[in-house]
């Protein structure tokens, strides 16, 4: 058992838990994820991590509340227990002077990205951070990721925080503009990471994605999280789950999301 | 010489029309007057036959007198010193291959139902409590890291823990027992068997520690600062898929996946367990062994109006079990033999909706000995079908291979062993299992257990390599 040693809602539906975990925080690089399962009758779902402590053997993941399981993880309470925590799962991002980089994050990827941005940024690479919400109070961990970051470019939706629109926006504002990017990392919503891609695309610029799809056991076991990368089937757990982005098939990724659909909707109702 | 009846004693089973609906165990096993009967027509060869066909060498003849003469404890005792997992075995060997194959008894009739009798041994000491601990040896401050709780690692650390040694297996999963758990389902291997047998192992003594991926959660590398030796079990999990077009579309899984949702997850209670299976009016499996036999009939428990099977030889050349695939036919499986898909057809949601196949007719014999089935050019049609459960074969896991510097590798990335004492290409640690023959079945990973465990005795010793 995994003890929950703290817990926070960091904005409306997005939750960090922080878990004991020392094997795990004694390996954990960024890119990296875990497989967490509440208890008996859970369901083993992928998260990435958000921060580690590897002298106090803890590890956070920030995670959306979207359905059945991601629901029970944010009923728990400090000091409560989950049955399965494991990993870390997948290959770590490659972490090399690359020149600039921008750190794109997105939802539940706002705090997976922190990781990221500060092993490149440590690396001595030039981190330009770009974050984006629906709304201002959607928002988290400006400062953490400030910290972290030559500059910190936030969007909102709504337009009520930094800049209106998204990550993608800017990213084509900025690339038309000529700046120079030399690798773009983009981690949360699939959506958001097909819209980076897209704007990358064009510009030739290296885009890095962390694709998300349903997934079982996470240890190349079981093939349900293929996707096709440069016309090839993948599995995201142990082949990624970071892919270039330009090669991604994306239309695969979105409608392999929607496989349980209905038994979501069934899992809602009974819960 | 008494006359021997010339058919096996009949196992109670539950009736196919009623079994198709749950997920119970089908066979009842015998009673003891059943299992007695049966004793009664092994006639005690001198020299036995039936142990040439058993990996493992289980004293046959004698197990089986011990049943006749109603000494059931002494029964499980022989079963026990050449097989740790008789309950298991007697249910999922291939006997038909194996010991029954060459009783004396087939030549003119039906062989003694061994594996009937193994299994009726084994549930009878199941049902007396917790199994005898054995006679362990003094600890020899020796320890051993087993990767892996299929029957492999389990057969490493329940041989090693009463030799002394202190033992640790690693699973990379939330529960112990390999596919004997996540693959093999319920209605063919009651989970509360593995339970007992991990539960006794531990009782020994051995330590279990789930949810550790060794590769990525620690290496081997790091389990060899920490220990005396490393075995190896980590079986062959990684599912083949044909790579025809259409493959990735929703609802067509390989069987690992189908398998593992039902049984580890327990899917087939859903919405009780949060993990869901895609629950089809007609699914289709591919393949012809015992995985493809247990796809199938999972589909029919779980409401599958039609569980068809597409092999792509002939029913002689099937290579599930003859109970499997008698099982099947009773529960109204359909079989399209000679078939082949060829691809696979969606819906705009990116559902599967058709499989399209060609019909196949068999040449000449391939490598494996059986005759090549050759696609008749312009046969395609298709099936209608709202799940595909792909079931061509696995191959092991490369995430231990390659994360470990010196570990040698063959063509489909099973680690290369000596035979006779399982010793990799790395000092110190030793593999077994389908990890290294790829897979196969439970006792050949058991007999490669045991050879594996005297020769990591022996190298604990004499620390020769
Ligand atoms: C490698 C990897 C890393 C991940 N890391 C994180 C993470 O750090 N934080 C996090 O919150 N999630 C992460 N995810 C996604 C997370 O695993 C899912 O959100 C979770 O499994 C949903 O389970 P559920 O039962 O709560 O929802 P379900 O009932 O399974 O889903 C409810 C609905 O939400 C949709 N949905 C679920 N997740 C997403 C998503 N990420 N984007 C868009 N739609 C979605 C589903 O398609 C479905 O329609 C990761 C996934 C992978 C594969
Ligand atoms: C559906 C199905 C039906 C079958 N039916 C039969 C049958 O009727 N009769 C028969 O004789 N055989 C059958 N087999 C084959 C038989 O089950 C296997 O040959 C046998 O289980 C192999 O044992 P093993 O110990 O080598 O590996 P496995 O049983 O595969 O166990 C390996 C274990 O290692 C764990 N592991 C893997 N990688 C790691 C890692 N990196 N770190 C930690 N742990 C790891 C796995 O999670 C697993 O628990 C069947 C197989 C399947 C899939
Ligand atoms: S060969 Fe058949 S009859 Fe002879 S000892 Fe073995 S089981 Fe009994
Ligand atoms: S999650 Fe099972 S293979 Fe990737």
């Amino acid at each position: 058992m995994i003890q929950i040693v703290d817990r926070s809602m960091l904005v409306p539906n997005i939750h960090l838990l922080t878990l004991e975990a020392p094997l795990v925080a004694s390996k954990i690089q960024p890119g990296h994820f875990v497989i967490i399962k509440a208890n008996e009758k859970g369901e083993r779902i992928p998260l990435t991590v958000a921060d580690w402590n590897r002298e106090k053997g803890t590890v956070s993941c920030a995670f959306m509340q979207v359905g059945r399981s991601t629901r029970k993880l944010a009923a728990l309470k400090m000091g409560d227990e989950v049955e399965t925590f494991v990993g870390p799962l997948g290959k770590a991002i490659d972490i090399n002077r690359f020149g600039t980089v921008a750190c794109v994050g997105g939802c539940y990827g706002i705090g997976s990205i922190y990781p990221v941005a500060r092993a490149i940024k440590s690396a001595g690479n030039r981190v330009v951070s770009l974050i984006e919400a629906r709304s201002r109070f959607l928002l988290y961990w400006e400062e953490k990721i400030r910290q972290v970051s030559d500059a910190l470019i936030v969007s909102t939706s709504d337009g009520s925080k930094g800049e209106k629109g998204h990550n993608s926006d800017r990213l084509r504002e900025m690339l038309g503009e000529g700046q120079s990017i030399d690798l773009v990392v983009a981690i949360g919503c699939t959506f958001m990471m097909y819209a980076v891609s897209e704007a990358t695309r064009s510009f030739g610029v290296k885009t890095i994605v962390s694709l998300n799809p349903i997934m079982v056991d996470g240890t190349g076991m079981c093939g349900a999280c293929r996707v096709e990368v440069g016309g090839k089937t993948k599995f995201a757990c142990v082949d990624g789950p970071d892919f270039d982005g330009h090669e991604v098939d994306w239309g695969l990724v979105l409608a392999r999301r929607k496989a349980y659909i209905r038994h979501e909707t069934v899992s809602e109702e009974a819960s | 010489m008494v006359k021997v009846a010339s058919n096996k004693t009949k196992m109670r089973e539950q009736p196919p029309e009623e079994r198709i609906r749950n997920f119970e165990e089908v066979p009842y096993g015998y009673s003891m007057e059943e299992a007695v009967a049966e004793a009664n027509r092994c006639i005690q060869c001198k020299k036995p036959s039936c142990v040439q066909g058993c990996p493992v060498e289980i004293n046959i003849p004698e197990f089986i007198r011990l049943i006749k003469e109603g000494d059931l404890r002494n029964s499980i005792r022989v079963l026990k010193e050449t097989n740790v997992l008789p309950a298991v075995c007697g249910r999922v060997c291939p006997q038909e291959e194996q010991c029954e194959k060459y009783c004396i008894l087939a030549k003119k009739m039906e062989p003694v139902a061994i594996g009937r009798l193994e299994r009726f041994a084994a549930d009878w000491e199941a049902q007396q409590g917790d199994a005898e601990i054995p006679r362990m040896k003094k600890p020899t401050g020796k320890r051993v890291a087993v990767v892996g709780t299929g029957p492999a690692g389990i057969t490493v650390a329940g041989d090693l823990i009463q030799l002394g040694i202190e033992v640790t297996m690693y699973e990379a999963l939330h529960e112990a027992g390999g596919v004997l758990v996540y693959g093999i389902p319920e209605f063919r291997l009651p989970k509360r068997i593995v339970a007992r047998e991990i539960a006794h192992v531990c009782r020994m003594g051995v330590k279990l520690i789930k949810n550790v991926v060794i590769g990525t959660s620690l290496t081997v590398d790091d389990l060899l600062k920490e220990y005396d030796a490393v075995f190896i079990g980590s079986g062959a999990g990684l599912p083949w898929f044909m790579e025809i077009p259409g493959e990735n579309l929703n609802n067509i899984y390989s069987a690992n996946e189908y398998l593992t949702r039902a049984n580890l997850m327990k899917a087939y209670r859903f919405p009780e367990y949060d993990t869901p299976i895609a629950h089809g009016k007609v699914v289709t499996t591919i393949g012809g062994g015992n995985v493809a036999m247990d796809s199938a009939r999972t589909a029919l428990r779980l409401g599958a109006k039609r569980s068809i099977v597409i092999y792509r030889r002939s029913r002689n050349e099937m290579p599930a079990r003859d109970e499997e695939i008698h099982h099947a036919e009773e529960e109204g499986i359909v079989f399209h033999f000679l078939t082949n898909p060829v691809a696979y057809h969606g819906d705009a949601l990116g559902m599967v909706q058709e499989v399209e196949c060609l019909r196949m007719e068999l040449g000449e014999p391939d490598s494996s000995g059986r005759r090549r089935p050759i696609p008749i050019e312009g046969s395609n049609f298709r099936i209608p079908v709202d799940v595909v459960v792909v079931s061509i074969g696995n191959s092991p896991n490369p995430l231990i291979p390659n994360t470990t510097p010196g570990l040698e590798t063959g063509k489909w990335g099973n680690i290369i062993i000596d035979e006779e004492t399982g010793r990799t290409s790395k000092k110190g640690v030793f593999a077994g299992g389908d990890v290294a023959s790829g897979a196969a079945t439970v006792i050949s990973a058991m007999g490669a257990g045991k050879k594996a465990a005297k020769s990591i005795l022996q190298y604990l010793r004499d620390g020769k390599w």
